[in-house]
């Protein structure tokens, strides 16, 4: 039922990102690009609860990485898309 | 009582943090509103990231802060250093990080115990993904950088290998899924299997493919995050890697559509590797001076500039800025057309653009730009070649054939900047420089730009 339940969410959620992201505008589309890295960078949430022992060595070294790289991605993403969208101006 | 309390506000925060990330993505509608969007989708991430540190975590505390304050560190440095022309680059380096981060979630959650099956095989499918986005993105980075040749590397056999590289792919994760557990050798399999596969569907796409790859890894790296959400039956992974994912699809398939080509086609054969034009252009090139290019614009009303990469490449932008604004102030109205493959990524050429201070209402997308282009005054092409080429439209054994461009044959005059006579990134013949209405402006477009520009002072 799990699986159903999950799929369902999945499938709702690929149609609400068509609808989206059809509405933005080519100019932006470099900006989407890393906006929307960050926004899988949500892995992070991922990380931090995956490592189930506290006792797998090897776990507790996948899972930090893990949350690095995922961190990279959000404060990197987020801030690189927020360097280029400062620089679109309107005509004055 | 207390737990299910916590797990409550947990999950309010994660829908929170989804509204957020929609409402962000629905105000990059309009670059008015875009940045004000991308703050919101950033504040939901932090919403979610304290909601999941105020409970579930299993990692040891000292461990989330050390990846925390690394990724924090990388990320800022990143995102300050990065050159607009590098941005491709980056976006490609950040997807692989996201697939790499798949990855290990997947393989941290084969270490818990009694995973069903249904778990089982969305851990493979997140270690796959990831892996995949993971080596994918390694190796258009490497393109992208120019720190590996761009060109596409094919050899004979190759789908061969490649159909054998699925088929070990599919047994590995089945006999991992009859047999979990860490120390399974087929596990091993899956990971070493996916990094490969990877490879080899990135190695065959070059040159001016490389925007439509960015996209489709885009888009992996979103469905690796939705795969490692299956696996911890979390919604927002769930939630965020489709957006993702959807996102990366419809750029893949603007991109493509600007092509003229089908996805299997980018993915799976190089660009004019089997092609012949029939027809061969003849005719006389008319070259002018940027004295009479002045004279000739002085008098303009309408004006379109069509910039290409090769415009960035020269940092010719700011000076063609400035052309821009003396053109305005002589009382003529300028536009900047866009076409859509036009850069390295989707985009690009807008981002680049506005690093030197065009206004974002004076850049005109190819549609909108080609009903008014019969009254254009003059249209000036600047680094572009393809995207301009008018035997897309009319030579039936052209490669181009089919490929939508903007249509600056029709304007009254076309400048072309030019270093000397040659062809595009395609290689293909561009009879636009023979036509009668068209000057070949010939030299460093940056000089010649300010030459004119110094006319327009003096």
């Amino acid at each position: 039922m799990e699986a159903i339940y999950l799929s369902f969410i999945l499938m709702l959620s690929i149609f609400l990102g068509f609808e989206l992201i059809a509405k933005v505008p080519s100019t932006l589309h470099t900006p989407l690009m890393s906006g929307s890295n960050a926004i899988s960078g949500i892995t992070v949430v991922g990380a931090i609860t995956a490592a189930n022992t506290g006792s797998d060595q090897l776990a507790l070294w996948f899972g930090t990485i893990a949350v690095a790289l995922a961190t990279i991605n959000v404060v990197g993403g987020y801030m690189v898309t927020d360097r280029m969208l400062a620089m679109f101006k309107k005509k004055d | 009582m207390q737990n299910i309390n916590i797990d409550l506000v947990i999950n309010l925060a994660y829908i929170a943090a989804a509204i957020m990330f929609v409402f962000g993505l629905k105000m990059l509608s309009s670059p008015a509103t875009a940045r004000k969007g991308n703050s919101l989708s950033a504040t939901g991430m932090l919403l979610a990231i304290i909601a999941t540190l105020a409970n579930e975590i299993k990692l040891p505390w000292e461990n989330i802060v050390v990846g925390l304050i690394i990724g924090s560190l990388i990320g800022t440095v990143a995102a300050r250093r990065v050159e607009m022309t590098g941005m491709p680059e980056l976006v490609a380096l950040f997807n692989g990080f996201g697939g790499a981060s798949s990855l290990l979630v997947g393989l941290v959650a084969v270490f818990a115990v009694g995973n069903s099956t249904f778990t089982n095989i969305t851990i493979i499918l997140s270690v796959l993904i990831g892996g995949v986005t993971l080596t994918g993105s390694l190796i258009a980075y490497g393109k992208l950088s120019e720190k590996m040749p761009s060109k596409a590397i094919q050899f004979s056999g190759q789908q061969l290998f490649n159909g054998a590289l699925v088929v070990a792919i599919l047994v590995s994760a089945v006999m991992f899924c009859m047999a979990p557990g860490i120390e399974s050798p087929w596990l091993i399999a899956v990971i070493i299997l996916s990094l490969v596969f990877g490879i080899m569907i990135t190695i065959p796409i070059g040159g001016a493919d490389m925007p439509v790859v960015i996209a489709l890894l885009n888009s992996y790296s979103g469905l690796a995050a939705c795969a490692a959400g299956f696996v911890l039956s979390n919604n927002l992974l769930i939630v965020s890697g489709s957006l993702v994912g959807a996102s990366g699809l419809i750029l893949t398939n603007i991109m493509c559509k600007a092509m003229n080509r089908s996805l299997s086609n980018v993915l799976f054969s190089g660009f004019g590797a089997s092609k012949v034009s029939s027809a061969t252009v003849e005719g006389e090139v008319k070259p002018i001076t940027a004295d009479d290019a002045y004279l000739i614009l002085e008098a303009a009303q309408n004006v379109c500039i069509v910039p290409g990469y090769g415009m960035a490449v020269a940092q010719a932008q700011h000076v063609v800025r400035e052309l821009s604004d003396l053109l305005s102030a002589n009382g003529c109205e300028v536009q900047f057309a866009i076409h859509p493959v036009a850069g390295r990524m989707p985009g690009h050429m807008n981002v680049l653009l506005a690093e030197a201070n065009v206004p974002y209402d004076q850049l005109v997308e190819m549609d909108d730009i080609n009903p008014q282009m019969p009254t254009m005054d003059v249209a000036i092409v600047i680094g572009a070649n393809d995207v301009v080429n008018p035997a897309a439209n009319d030579d039936e054994g052209s490669p181009l054939y089919g490929m939508p461009v903007i249509n600056v044959n029709q304007a009254r005059t076309v400048f072309v900047l030019k270093r000397s006579m040659g062809s595009g990134f395609s290689g293909v013949d561009n009879p636009l420089f023979f036509g009668d209405n068209t000057r070949m402006l010939f030299g460093d477009a940056k000089d010649s730009i300010s030459h004119i520009v110094a006319e327009f002072k003096g």
